[in-house]
């Protein structure tokens, strides 16, 4: 958001000389760096940082306080949940979920993406009109009632919120890049190329897709806030990841039921989901002016 | 292109329309059906052969698959889906009792956000790097970054439990709604100011509005009669996407409020496997997508003449 002032508003902001960012601008992304880089290693060295076993029941442990309240310790920083899990533990192996599902789901889903995209938008006929349908298909059904129905019928797991999730975002990339082609195919640099004799193939993959790579790394960066958001959704309706996993989204739902007597078991997990996704939008809106301007009011 | 024009856009507009429908509804039939016979969920181990027999021929589980899918379709046309496994009520008419109150849910939500989002969207424009305009984005960054399901919460937490304002959830007179109605809006409230906000920053830089200017006519009418009009036209194209988002965010925000709609049906009838109403809660959930875009897009030529006229 605060780049909308930063492009339109030269007047007003200062720029820093070596990296072409406003102070206020990095004053905003330094941090933003550091939180999307915690959560980074936290994913991955989960099992290395964490001093507790995130699965671990201790009864007698339950509903310990976190260390700022009266009854909290050190040996907790982020307290206990209502069966005596440590709560940081949790978080912790909880950014390992959400940066597995990212890990996996965002790839996947741009290069299904824009691999069709790329196809509709040069073939148009039958190939466009196959994957038109196909997006209205699944604008059409709320990919909540559908992970449900798979939950129910195929069982929940992680595995399976993987492929809803890749399911449910494969066709923005490629409703962007069949628009991106459809405008680009009209262009002089295209033509010259056909006209040199370059196959179908190497138009594409040489001459128009590094004219949209910008565009998909733009996409994919603000993708990770929303996929982590839908993972922690089905999560939290307790049809994504098998029951008693660590991830923050069952983290919020297992704490409601105490959250009258006890506020941190859904507090930490929500706090943690909502700096990553904050953090993750910034960098993405940072990107995006910085790549491509043009693209302000896709989203 | 004229009157006609519109009439074919609509009707084929229609058509891609019950396509799409349909083929949600297959999909739906046949993935519910391909992993598990429906009759698992209708019995118990001690049930006899002749029970099930029976029980099938009721809920037409009889026969192979195929047969089955096309008298599914041929009742379906005939808004025939069966009757509920549960409660043994025709599965249209249960889910069709608890539109009302979804739909309550959603206009509201819909209505908060656009009186929120539109005119924060303006004043952020027109008063830019003011504290009104920190305000409405550091509201977009975090509708946007919050999920749902923990705003709900962290409502009830504050404005239910601790102030004691607000019930925690249940439905009945207007206090219920108020929660719910801010954590399914807030979201669609962020879409709809950021957008609002740019467009209107891009309009107030056109010529037109320039010239209107120099023509001395007073602000107040150049940002009401002039500008809007056009900031407006992408923000109805959000609605369009945002009318989806809501209903899956209803599913969310029922289940959080223990609000008695459509998506907690669902949640409740799709995990004890009650086919027929889902069935017919999807059908009634994408066709009322289907018929918001078609809205949508019917909506361009009266809000911009220009397309009315056949320009672009």
């Amino acid at each position: 958001m605060a780049s909308q002032a930063a492009s339109q508003a030269p007047e007003f902001e200062r720029r820093s000389s070596a990296w072409g960012i406003s102070w206020r601008r990095a004053a905003l992304l330094a941090p933003s760096g550091i939180i999307l880089g915690l959560f980074f290693v936290a994913g991955v060295f989960a099992d290395l940082i964490s001093a507790y076993d995130p699965e671990k029941i201790v009864l007698v442990d339950r509903l310990i306080p976190p260390v700022m309240e009266e009854g909290g310790s050190w040996d907790h920083p982020l307290g206990t949940d209502n069966l005596g899990r440590d709560i940081l533990a949790r978080v912790i192996y909880g950014a390992r979920v959400s940066l597995l599902v990212v890990g996996i789901c965002i790839p996947a889903s741009a290069l299904i993406g824009v691999l069709t995209g790329l196809i509709a938008g040069w073939r148009l006929g039958w190939a466009d009109r196959i994957l038109m349908r196909l997006v209205d298909i699944q604008l059409a059904l709320p990919a909540i009632l559908f992970a449900l129905l798979i939950a129910v019928v195929f069982g929940s797991s992680l595995r399976n919120v993987i492929l809803i999730i890749i399911i449910f975002t494969w066709s923005s990339y490629a409703r962007l890049v069949r628009a991106d082609v459809l405008s680009l195919r009209e262009q002089e640099f295209v033509t010259a190329a056909q006209a040199s004799g370059a196959s179908d193939k190497r138009v594409l993959f040489r001459h128009i897709l590094p004219n949209i790579l910008n565009t998909i790394v733009i996409m994919a960066t603000l993708e990770v806030p929303s996929v982590i958001l839908i993972e922690a959704a089905l999560s939290f309706l307790n049809i994504g990841v098998a029951p008693g996993t660590a991830s923050w989204g069952a983290m919020i739902s297992e704490g409601r039921n105490f959250m009258t007597i006890a506020w941190w078991p859904i507090w930490m997990p929500g706090i943690a989901i909502l700096l990553v996704s904050l953090t993750g939008n910034l960098m993405g809106d940072w990107l995006r002016d910085t790549l491509d301007p043009r693209l302000r009011n896709v989203r | 292109m004229g009157a006609n024009g519109l009439w074919t856009i609509f009707l084929s507009r229609l058509l891609q329309g019950m396509l799409v429908v349909f083929l949600v509804v297959s999909i739906v039939f046949l993935v519910s059906r391909a992993a598990r016979d429906p009759i698992e969920y209708l019995t118990t181990d001690e049930t006899t052969e002749e029970e099930k027999e029976l029980l099938r021929e009721q809920f037409g589980l009889s026969g192979p698959l195929g047969k089955q899918y096309v008298d599914f379709l041929v009742n379906a046309v005939q808004l025939d889906l069966g009757n509920s496994f549960i409660s043994d009520l025709p599965a249209m008419e249960e889910v069709l009792n608890r539109a009302s109150k979804t739909l309550q849910l959603g206009v509201a939500a819909l209505l908060f956000s656009l009186v929120l989002g539109i005119p924060l969207g303006i004043i952020a424009a027109l008063r830019r790097a003011s504290p009104s305009d920190w305000f409405a984005r550091l509201l977009a960054v975090l509708g946007q970054a919050t999920p749902n399901f923990w705003l709900g919460l962290m409502l009830i937490f504050f404005f239910a439990v601790q102030l004691d304002w607000f019930p925690t959830g249940g439905s009945g007179g207007i206090e219920h709604i108020v929660l719910p109605t801010i954590t399914l809006g807030l979201l669609t409230s962020a879409a709809a100011m950021r957008l609002t906000r740019s467009r209107m920053i891009d309009v107030m830089n056109t010529d037109f509005v320039r010239t209107a200017r120099a023509k001395g006519l007073r602000e107040s009418t150049i940002i009401w009669r002039h500008a809007l009009r056009h900031a407006i036209l992408p923000v109805a194209t959000i609605l369009g996407i945002q009318v989806g988002r809501l209903i899956a965010g209803t599913v969310i925000v029922e289940q959080v409020f223990a609000w008695p709609g459509i998506g907690r049906l669902m949640l409740h009838t799709i995990t004890v496997g009650d086919f027929p109403v889902m069935i017919a809660g999807i059908l009634v959930i994408s066709s009322a997508i289907v018929v918001a875009n078609i809205l949508v897009d019917l909506s361009y030529p009266i809000i911009d003449p220009r397309i009315r006229a056949g320009g672009q």
